[in-house]
């Protein structure tokens, strides 16, 4: 019984949890029951995508009102996926949350923090699991909204500014997107992505169909940080709390990129995206520039969060060139890129996180002799770093292996070989950290400890994985493939 | 037709006022006018698509029979709630900015940041 309504109670669950939150008030009572929560989602997400990988398709009509005329909820396998990593993060966060936010969030705002973040959780996985174009859009700005919260909460008051940037972009991209669903159902008559799958080829040959598809794509491209439209990110990401950073970078983006592959491909057909409108024309060099460009600009900054942060756009770059190729093994890439990508930042992020608390800064300068202060932090951060480069036995290789396979598939050797120098730079972006923690001398000589242990728990746990997805690449990468063969209307 | 295609003008119109305001203006108060007369062209949009012509209000009643589509305003009042949260914190977040920098023009926000490196 309960088994039939699980993905309404994927999203239902977190949103009605997110108010009691207000209620209970007192920090760790609503420490505990948020990370109750985030453990129930993540058990619910398995489930669904169990089910999903046995039995095809799972569709939920909410309140009874079939679909075309009620809301649908419709979780096939990239879906499926993209929830199970979202709901992951946001349990393995929730234990890093407790020690770092204790520290970075004055005692007053703790419950508005967990309150938001469960909204933010909600917004996401709402994002993902629904089938109806204007619920997308709901659900967007239930999670926008909670991150520009979540972003402002950071302690420099450039936290302020950041977010207040990222409201002003966001809330242009939400819009675009409106726009651009509001043309399509002004063609259509229909909100329901499946529904709108079947009826929008008659309307290909309109001027209409391309202003929608315009607007929703631009939209959907300063949501998902695709290189130029990219300029809010790294002030985002820099001033937010530690767990808001790891948080945002690991599932934000992400699901953003869902949305694109399943408008896209799904909604609008990769033929009339690719043959009529050749988008790949202008994704593929987009992507390579952004991985340049957002690389270079890494290597030059003194601030760890944000050349992180700067990496992160180079990798949606790798992400949006898998996707750019259209082929069975492009995808693979770009969907194993978005979950491998989500666990090394997410990691990332949390050893960064841990050194807060501890020194209480972010700034390369003073993380000189880091290495033998925080040897257990670094191990972590450096593991993840490899990650990132993409070296074999981690999941950075297999993501790269496959985006490289797609590209000397479609005989695009000179793409490959670009794809393969943009590591370089990863390589010196990781060293410029390695060598101040490792081999220069501490100024001072306090003494700093390692950082608590649920903080350790977490930070390994998804170092952890991105060794274990890198060695054990079954179910990552066939859930991938299945996922794209789904997308490109043809099965592996 | 003539009348229809006039509601289309009167919303790109506004969407380039506010995305304009939005880019152009550096007090951050008029940024956040720009970008709810922006979210506003958006709702005339879908409020005049929903538009059937000769068609009244969509209520239950004796001797009509055309009513105009009754989904797009239900959407767009959605989309109002969302246009009033963003736009509530985000004068939230000009009150903490004003606090924190003593200031709400742009320009003078980066000096500060600037100075403080």
């Amino acid at each position: 019984m309960i088994d039939m309504h699980l993905p309404i109670l994927l999203i239902v669950i977190p949103l009605v949890a997110a108010p009691l939150c207000v209620l209970l008030r007192q920090k760790t009572l609503v420490w505990a029951f948020t990370s109750l929560v985030c453990l129930a989602a993540l058990c619910m997400a398995s489930m669904l995508l169990i089910r999903v990988l046995e039995e095809g398709v799972v569709s939920y009509a909410i309140g009874g009102w079939i679909a075309p005329w009620g809301i649908e909820y419709r979780v096939d396998t990239i879906n499926a996926f993209v929830l199970l990593l979202v709901s992951i993060i946001a349990a393995v966060l929730t234990f890093f949350a407790l020690p770092s936010v204790a520290d970075e969030i004055s005692g007053k705002q703790h419950y508005l923090f967990y309150t938001a973040y469960l909204l933010c959780l909600t917004g996401l996985m709402g994002i993902t699991i629904t089938g109806d174009a204007f619920n997308v859009f709901v659900f967007l700005e239930i999670s926008s909204l909670s991150s520009y919260t979540l972003i402002a909460m950071g302690r420099d008051r450039r936290a302020l500014t950041a977010s207040y940037q990222y409201l002003l972009m966001g809330t242009l991209g939400a819009t675009f997107i409106v726009i651009g669903i509001g043309l399509m159902y002004m063609m259509t008559g229909t909100l329901n992505m499946f529904d709108l799958s079947q009826r929008l080829p008659a309307m290909f040959e309109t001027r209409t169909a391309m202003v929608a598809f315009a607007f929703l794509t631009v939209g959907m491209l300063i949501k998902l940080a695709m290189f130029p439209l990219h300029m809010w990110l790294p002030n985002a990401y820099c001033y937010a709390p530690s767990v808001v950073t790891a948080f945002l970078a690991a599932t934000a983006t992400k699901v953003s990129i869902y949305v694109f592959l399943r408008f896209t491909f799904t909604v609008w057909g990769a033929e009339f995206v690719f043959e009529k409108l050749n988008l790949d024309v202008f994704l593929i060099p987009l992507s390579l520039i952004g991985i340049y460009v957002a690389s270079l600009s890494a290597i030059y900054q003194t601030n760890i969060k944000r050349l992180l942060a700067y990496s992160s756009v180079a990798q949606i770059g790798y992400m949006m060139l898998g996707i750019g190729f259209v082929s069975l093994a492009g995808l693979t890439g770009g969907i194993v890129h978005l979950f491998n990508h989500a666990l090394m930042k997410a990691a990332l992020f949390l050893a960064v996180g841990c050194v807060v608390l501890r020194l209480g800064s972010s700034d390369l300068a003073d993380w000189k002799g880091l290495g033998r202060r925080m040897p257990v932090t670094m191990a972590a951060f450096v593991l993840a770093g490899l990650s990132l480069i993409g070296v074999p036995l981690t999941v950075g290789f297999i993501s790269k292996w496959y985006l490289i396979l797609a590209a000397l598939e479609a005989g695009w050797w000179p793409i490959a070989l670009l794809a393969l120098l943009s590591s370089l730079l990863a390589v010196v972006y990781m060293w410029r950290v390695v060598e101040v923690a490792y081999f220069q001398k501490a100024d001072d000589d306090l003494n700093v400890k390692e950082a608590p242990l649920m903080m350790q728990i977490s930070m390994w746990v998804l170092t952890g994985a991105t060794v274990y997805f890198g060695i054990q690449t079954d179910l990552t990468v066939n859930v991938a493939q299945r996922a794209a063969g789904l997308l490109l209307g043809v099965m592996p | 037709m003539t009348v229809g295609l006039l509601n289309d003008w009167a919303c790109m119109v506004l969407m380039m006022i506010g995305l304009y305001t939005v880019i152009a203006r550096p007090n951050l108060v008029k940024k956040l006018i720009g970008l709810s007369i922006f979210q506003v062209s958006v709702f005339l949009l879908y409020i005049s698509m929903g538009k059937v012509s000769g068609g009244t209000a969509p209520i239950l009643s004796e001797g009509i029979e055309v009513y105009s589509n009754p989904l797009p305003h239900v959407l767009i009042l959605t989309a109002i709630v969302v246009g009033i949260a963003t736009l509530s914190l985000g004068l939230a977040l000009v009150v903490r900015i004003g606090e924190a920098y003593d200031t709400i023009e742009e320009d003078e926000i980066i000096e500060r940041d600037l100075v403080n490196d």
